[in-house]
């Protein structure tokens, strides 16, 4: 166990560093020299001296990307450019909005395409099975910011039954949650189809493994047989599937946050890319690599634990 | 596999036919696909959005460009179909327009990602376990960047343009497919006839290129069609965020940008805009997986 946890653990560092680096390459072939965009032509030779030297940005590449590093590893990801505050203070304000919208989404989608997928591997061929099938290839293949429209339109303006903008009154949960309904509707329509497919496809194999039969023949119900038994061992890959697809998800969130206005990393990345702020841009895609990294190690520790035989593969 | 008479084939397949007619057995495959509604229904679909794209100078009703003041935000009509936009162009020829640029990106960004993920697996899967792990790495490392945060970056960075919508697209595909063409040639690395062309002196170009490539591009293929709704949705996406394809050109993206502004007053704009973008992404999925299940049963577990 030791052994996998090691070498998983590594591998995501070794993700975290190639990521930084791609990062640190790409900022630093932007064309234009960085001392003249910050002061601007007018500056002396003197003044832009002193400024490349406090910015470390006179030391050879290699010098400058280990400050980078340490920095990073410190938490200091630098100073939004306007405000001058702390870009790891601004992501952290942000970041709850982030979490609770993509923790919502994919409970919901989970809460129904788990179940689903086990009604329709269960009988497979059934009608049940059919729509389901029908129903998951679409909803994975409507893009999730169509849908995010889409249901503006239908139930703000249409109906007039939900809100479309911001994320709600702060300290009124009841208005927080009534604002968090249709982005994480948005998020998690396309995971429904994911979910149930998945769970399909595992849980039919599942049912035909030799240990099931046995099960069978043991005169055990079938409702013990399914819930006790099968769905335990096919739920493993859905949790591989949630660590993998959190990037998607993110994306999703990305663009719920921008159209229904809410706050959040997505939201924020936008409004930084539209005014050029590198810091705070700088310090969201490195958040997001982060809890990435972070959500596909979880899933995987937490599939090595409930299921040993996977500790071998690595 | 010859020995297996056709019946045989049929029902290993999955199939729920009961009658194979035997001299059809050449075109099995084709045979089976058009046995299944939805990839027929998905064919179909392609098919309507393709035409409509190339051919989209003798279906449009109008100039793309043209403004009409007089007439903007006009209801859908004879005249014009999906009515008009806040600069009175026409909505239904626009987003005929958009269809080309959609399926221009798809068409350019899934073939460059198909033959650079391609080389890159094949080299990884045939070339030393260094190398190998090396790529792996990277390719794990580029498809933990989401997608759209990464373009919102390179678009801080480079500024929108179509061309690096279409870099970033290719990019975030390449991992996909060089993974499939790692596994397949792994598994072809040490069977007999690989074996018999290093004995014979076959240089690597030459047993990659003409004994792996044939073996390995099957799935990646069926894995191009699938991977065609996600570059549309890319596209789309970041048209709409007004970082990808910029106005006036007509973009999906752009006309539900445009129709998004003004969805209180007129929603056919954002419908209009969407219907194409969803029966391009159906289509393709639709497609895809059917060629999937007749071609390659075995890609349905793995993906």
């Amino acid at each position: 166990m030791w052994s996998y946890l090691s070498k998983r653990i590594l591998l995501s560092v070794m993700i975290v560093f190639l990521a930084i680096l791609a990062l640190f390459i790409t900022l630093h072939s932007i064309p234009g020299d960085p001392v003249s965009i910050a002061l601007g032509p007018r500056a002396t030779p003197e003044i832009q001296a002193e400024y490349a030297a406090r910015m470390h940005l006179d030391k050879p590449l290699y010098h400058q990307f280990a400050i980078f590093i340490g920095n990073v590893a410190r938490g200091d990801l630098g100073k939004d450019l306007f405000s001058n505050r702390s870009v790891l203070l601004i992501l952290s304000e942000q970041l709850p909005f982030t979490i609770i919208l993509a923790i919502t989404a994919i409970g919901w989608s989970a809460l129904i395409g788990i179940p689903l997928g086990c009604l329709s591997a269960v009988k497979p061929n059934s009608i049940v099975d059919r729509i389901t099938g029908i129903l998951s290839v679409g909803t994975i293949a409507i893009p999730s910011f169509l849908v995010s429209i889409w249901a503006i339109l239908i139930f703000s303006v249409g109906l007039k039954w939900l809100p479309v903008i911001g994320a709600g009154e702060p300290g009124d949960i009841g208005d927080q949650i009534y604002h968090l309904i249709l982005p994480a509707f948005a998020v998690g329509l396309g995971w429904v189809g994911y979910l149930a497919r998945m769970v399909r496809a595992s849980m039919l194999e599942v049912m035909s493994e030799n240990y099931i039969r046995s099960a069978h023949a043991f005169g055990l119900k079938r409702r013990t047989i399914i819930f006790r038994y099968a769905l335990k061992v096919a739920i493993l890959p859905t949790i591989t599937l949630i660590g993998v697809g959190f990037g998607a998800l993110l994306s999703g969130t990305v663009f719920a946050e921008i159209i229904f206005s809410r706050p959040g990393i997505g939201k924020i990345i936008y409004n930084m890319v539209l005014a050029r702020n590198f810091p705070v841009i700088q310090g969201a895609v490195l958040i997001t690599i982060g809890m990435y990294v972070v959500v596909t190690l979880i899933s995987d520790l937490l599939v090595s634990l409930l299921d040993p035989r996977v500790r071998d593969t690595l | 596999m010859s020995e297996i008479p056709f019946k045989a084939r049929l029902i290993r397949l999955g199939s729920r036919t009961k009658k194979p007619d035997r001299t059809g057995v050449p075109f099995e495959k084709l045979i089976l696909f058009s046995r299944n509604p939805m990839g027929v229904f998905g064919l179909i679909l392609v098919l309507i959005v393709v035409i409509s794209a190339v051919f989209a100078p003798i279906f449009a009703t109008h100039n793309p460009f043209a403004l009409d003041i007089a007439n903007r935000l006009a209801e859908p009509s004879f005249d014009h179909f999906f009515g008009t936009d806040q600069l009175g162009r026409d909505t239904y020829t626009r987003v005929l327009y958009g269809g080309r640029v959609a399926l221009q990106v798809a068409a350019i960004g899934v073939s460059v990602s198909l033959v650079i993920g391609l080389t890159l697996g094949m080299i990884a899967g045939y070339g030393p376990p260094w190398l190998d792990n090396i790529l792996l790495l990277v390719f794990d490392a580029v498809r933990s960047f989401p997608t759209i945060v990464l373009a919102l970056a390179a678009v801080a960075l480079l500024g929108p343009s179509l061309s690096l919508v279409m870099t970033i697209v290719i990019i975030t595909s390449i991992p996909g497919y060089a993974r499939l063409a790692r596994t397949s040639t792994l598994s072809l690395k040490n069977t007999e006839f690989i074996l018999a062309g290093q004995s014979l002196g076959a240089s690597m170009k030459r047993i990659l290129l003409i004994h792996i490539m044939p073996n390995v591009i099957g799935p990646l293929l069926i894995l191009a069609a699938m991977d065609v709704p996600v570059v549309v949705t890319i596209e789309a996406g970041l048209s709409f965020l007004g970082l990808g394809v910029q106005p006036p050109t007509a973009s999906w993206g752009t006309i539900l940008n445009e129709g998004y502004l003004i969805i209180r007053t007129t929603p056919w704009i954002v419908i209009a805009g969407g219907i194409p973008l969803i029966l391009t992404t159906l289509g393709f999925t639709f497609l895809g997986e059917s060629l999937r299940d007749v071609f390659d049963p075995r890609l349905r577990k793995g993906n």
